[in-house]
């Protein structure tokens, strides 16, 4: 059984990006002309059969929030694609937005259609600038063709795609925050409730989706729901891209179904990751991103799936597997992942703010070998304040690389209390020191 | 979530059940039925942050926990305010904010006062689990009004919305991110140097000891040890209905006498009143109106009493600031009749006179230095205190404020109408100006000297007043971002206002910056109604009907608007827009 497919990635490299001609030639659009002849709701149906769940790292059922926002008889409604992709480790919404743009616009289109909405914006991360220039003539290309702009296909519906250019900061990928962004706000997540349904984009009710979510749309509708689920598990249907990185020989992306493709196959298989180079032991695994949860060598035989890696303490996430080999010290990745969010906090809510400072203190005492058993019970009582207390997913999340690490390699922490690091002791370098 | 307010909503709060509107929040629900939960960044009267994360809360639909500030009933299943989770994540939150906070309560200005202190006590913090990441920063002492110390700022926000949602200044703001993340002015400048009007709002909505006003009370002590000196002291209309809450009176309580005695128990040779010189203002300020009627020239008129006002036409309006009225405020009215008028009569000379105020104002202490304010020849007053300064006063002299009888002001500065009573309250200088204006334009008395159609905490409020065949179109308005409305509509030509009567505070000077800590909108009320008591309780409710401020006028100044009341009572105003 093939371990990859292409399905999202069906055209990727087989057309030019921006070709309106070449993509309506292999298929474009055609889920575009179904829906028109659909009604609204005909359209959620087969997103809610589908059992798409959010692709940005959430995993929130797309159906679910399709039907929450239709709901809502406010107008105008918005429809947002979230292409901030910041979370580390990942990069596959570069390669649709890179390869098959209109994709991506055709699932914008469809979702404009079923909430009468008239403008779509798209937030492409800043360090994307390349693909902005591909993306903007994909745009340019459809509003020629017809399938954006006034009275699209003919009809009466009008709808337009806008580009805003993200500039660096992690936290405008969390869906307010990056409102605000669009908005020329200060990215800093905003208070919910109202919730971005009712109240998102310049206060009205808006879409936020990820990229690959939204290119999954016209699949769903060309292929029917019930089949897109097939490519999946029980609860969650699709196939997923995921991004390999780190100590791993094919790094790279990659499209797999989410049924039968275990987290093995993705780091051995020769088809995905190839093994790890040099021969060297595999140590642990980093699923969706520093937000995502840490994997151990004895969890390598659950598949792939939401439903699957759920019941061990994982999770898809962003899609990002970052492999990691023997000679990486858990306490200092543990460190980086710190360091990381302590770069990209927003600060406004204490918890994330003076938390993730104060666990990278506690982390530093173990590295320096100064650490003592209530440091775990400091981690812990942080790590859990963290994410029950904190405004938005990035505090809530911060820390669940930490939990992992806690539960499965306190071994590890055990080490550094008794001043032996099983990797990096006597290797430390001098001025591996902390400034916050 | 649909919210209907018209909706009643039930839900179980640690297994009691309440009853309220759709859309009422976790903490307002927790009231109804006695629970507090504890806050850093809420504040009744400012908008909802959720920054400070304390007030968290568990329900049985969320896995999370859930903020009870902006959290609604309607979205949650049964709460619980107080279980062993809860107490845990406010205590971890607490310690993590005081890791990150100088520990040195005792030297502190809002020592017994703070709210972050009452938490750890209440939470019974003795040691922080977490190792101390403070850094000082150099305290702004740029201006003379107000400090701010960030070394103590806890980043929940609350002055930020005071200074933008409430009063449109936007003098501070966020910036940075993560452990950067500030409230700062644009740039980093000193206060001085940004649109700040020393309103004080910020510092009524701090609450820990970050920001404070000036402290100038050993200035007075060192007057009042100073034998040389005459230290006579002015009271505001507000301090009166405010000053008793600092010593455990209800709120708004009228402690006038207490107060008068306590001032004269500290060593003050002359306890005087500003509502007197309130009523000389309004003798100035009906006739500067009058002749703007008659000529039709720089109208509306706008009042000038409010001094975080004054800096705040001065720097957003310097186009309209021949609208504002030139008469001084009652307390620089005050320091120049006291210092000429007083001494001369006292025969003391006037550089031994110390003029003391006692405002619920921050940006009084501003204006008294002010270059302008020296028509005597000296510094009109010397020294500005705020109600809470004067508190502190009081219990450092050991002074038991509830066991003082009522005494009276002195004479000849002493004597005051109901008018210049309700100075101290939104419309209660439209008010005072109208009960006078009425019988210089008519010659006739007002049939009633109560004009409803001008009380209230409303932002904005209009009113047409028939003076006897003659309609005066007049509007009032408080807290300064219902004061750009009505200055936007000037600068527009849109207003066809006469008159128009502008305080800097919520609710007038009731809701000053200086006024006790944790003021709100329900204090601001009980102290307006205080005042519109000591209105209604007088024998004179009309300024130019007090035989002190006609004798002021007949031994000295001669004329309203006469020569030497231009020379002490009315001042100019500068461009400071740049």
């Amino acid at each position: 059984m093939p371990k990859t497919m292409s399905v999202l990635t069906a055209r990727c490299g087989r057309i030019r990006p921006d070709s309106v001609k070449e993509y309506v030639a292999t298929g474009g659009f055609e889920a575009f002309r179904k829906a028109l002849a659909m009604e609204p709701m005909e359209i959620i149906n087969e997103v809610m059969d589908a059992k798409l769940l959010g692709r940005g790292g959430a995993s929130y059922p797309a159906g679910k929030k399709w039907k929450q926002l239709y709901e809502i008889p406010t107008f105008p409604k918005y429809i947002v694609c979230n292409a901030d992709e910041g979370e580390p480790g990942t990069f596959k919404d570069k390669v649709l937005l890179e390869k098959d743009p209109l994709l991506v616009i055709e699932g914008m289109l469809i979702a404009g259609y079923v909430f009468d909405s008239h403008d779509g914006y798209i937030y492409i991360r800043g360090e994307y600038r390349e693909i902005q220039r591909i993306f903007q003539a994909a745009i340019a290309n459809a509003e020629s063709a017809g399938f954006l702009g006034d009275n699209i296909c003919g009809t009466d519906f009008s709808f337009r795609v806008h580009i805003v250019s993200g500039a660096g900061a992690y936290i405008c990928g969390e869906n307010s925050g990056l409102l605000n962004s669009i908005e020329a706000k200060t990215g800093r997540p905003r208070v919910k409730p109202p919730h971005l349904a009712e109240v998102g984009l310049f206060s009205m009710p808006t879409l936020v989706n990820n990229v690959e979510s939204f290119a999954g749309i016209p699949v769903i509708l060309s292929m029917g729901g019930k089949q897109f689920l097939e490519l999946g598990s029980e609860n969650s249907g699709g196939t997923k891209l995921i991004c390999l990185s780190g100590n791993v020989n094919n790094r790279g992306t990659y499209e797999i179904p989410m049924h039968g493709v275990t987290l093995r196959d993705i780091i051995y298989d020769p088809e995905l990751g190839g093994g790890i180079p040099d021969g060297k032991e595999l140590k642990f695994f980093h699923l969706g991103g520093q937000s995502g949860p840490i994997g151990f060598p004895h969890q390598l035989d659950t598949v792939y799936s939401h439903d699957a890696l759920k019941k061990v303490g994982l999770s898809v996430g962003s899609g990002a597997v970052v492999v990691l080999d023997e000679s990486v010290c858990i306490i200092d990745y543990l460190k980086k992942v710190a360091d990381f969010f302590i770069h990209e906090s927003c600060g406004k809510c204490v918890p994330c703010r003076e938390g993730n400072r104060q666990i990278r203190l506690i982390l530093q005492k173990f590295s320096d070998g100064v650490a003592t058993m209530q440091d775990f019970e400091r981690l812990e009582r942080l790590s859990l304040t963290m994410a029950m207390a904190s405004s938005c997913g990035l505090g809530q999340a911060a820390t669940t690389a930490l939990d992992s690490c806690l539960i499965h390699a306190r071994e590890e922490f055990i080490a550094h209390i008794n001043g032996v690091c099983p990797v990096c002791f006597n290797s430390r370098k001098n001025g591996d020191t902390y400034a916050y | 979530m649909h919210i209907d307010p018209n909706k009643m909503v039930t839900v179980k709060i640690d297994g009691i059940p309440v009853t309220v509107p759709s859309g009422t929040t976790i903490m307002e629900a927790a009231k109804k039925i006695g629970i507090k939960i504890p806050s850093l960044c809420h504040h009744p009267d400012l908008t909802v942050r959720a920054f400070c994360r304390v007030c968290v809360v568990e329900d049985t639909w969320s896995r999370r926990l859930k903020t009870a500030c902006n959290n609604i009933v309607d979205e949650c299943g049964d709460i619980f305010t107080n279980t062993e989770g809860i107490r845990r994540a406010r205590r971890t939150i607490l310690e993590l904010l005081l890791a990150n906070h100088p520990q040195d309560c005792l030297h502190c200005e809002r020592n017994r006062k703070c709210e972050l202190q009452t938490l750890a006590e209440e939470f019974g913090i003795r040691k922080n689990a977490f190792d101390p990441v403070y850094r000082p920063v150099p305290k702004d002492l740029s201006n003379p009004a107000m400090v701010r110390d960030m070394s103590k700022c806890i980043r929940c926000g609350r002055c930020v919305d005071a200074c933008q949602a409430v009063q449109g200044v936007n003098a501070i703001g966020y910036a940075g991110r993560s452990t950067g993340f500030k409230i700062t002015t644009a740039f980093e400048k000193p206060l001085s140097e940004s649109p700040c009007v020393y309103c004080g709002q910020c510092i009524a909505a701090c609450p820990v000891g970050a920001l404070y006003e000036k402290d100038d009370t050993q200035k007075v002590w060192d007057a009042l040890s100073n034998k040389d000196l005459h230290v006579v002291v002015q009271t505001a209309p507000a301090v009166r209905v405010a000053i008793g809450e600092e010593f455990g009176m209800e709120k708004g309580a009228i402690a006038t006498g207490k107060m008068v005695a306590a001032l004269r128990r500290l060593g003050f040779d002359k306890v005087f009143d500003t509502n007197f010189s309130a009523d000389l203002t309004i003798v100035e300020e009906g006739n500067e109106l009058f002749s703007r009627l008659k000529s039709g020239k720089n109208l509306p008129m706008i009042t000038s009493c409010s001094p975080g006002w004054v800096n705040y036409v001065e720097k957003n309006y310097p186009d309209l600031l021949d609208h504002v009225s030139s008469c001084k405020s009652p307390q620089q009215m005050f320091g120049a009749v006291a210092k000429t008028y007083y001494a001369d009569k006292m025969e003391i000379p006037r550089e031994k006179m110390f003029v003391v105020s006692i405002m619920p104002c921050v940006a009084k202490k501003y204006e008294a230095q002010r270059p302008e304010m020296n028509s005597s020849g000296y510094q009109d007053v010397d020294v500005v205190l705020t109600t809470r300064e004067l508190a502190k006063m009081i219990r450092l002299a050991g002074i038991q404020f509830g066991a003082l009888p009522e005494e009276e002001f002195d004479s000849p500065l002493g004597l005051a109408s109901g008018a210049g009573a309700i100075f101290g309250t939104s419309g209660g200088v439209m008010e005072a100006a109208v009960r006078t204006v009425y019988e210089i334009v008519t010659g006739k008395e007002p049939q009633s000297l109560d004009f409803n159609e001008l009380r209230g905490h409303e932002g904005i409020k209009e009113a047409s007043l028939d003076l006897d065949g003659t309609t005066v179109k007049v509007a009032v308005a408080n807290g300064l971002s219902n004061a750009k409305i009505l200055m936007d509509k000037v600068r527009a030509g849109e207003a066809d206002y006469q008159f128009i009567e502008i305080m800097c505070c919520p609710g007038g000077c009731v809701g000053g910056g200086g006024q006790p800590f944790r003021t709100t909108a329900a204090i601001r009320s009980n102290r307006m109604t205080g005042l519109y008591k000591v209105d209604k309780d007088s024998k004179i409710r009309q300024s130019h009907k007090n035989p002190e401020i006609l004798a002021l006028y007949d031994e000295f100044l001669g004329e309203p608007n006469g020569h030497l009341a231009h020379e002490l009572l009315h001042t100019h105003y500068t461009d400071r827009s740049h």
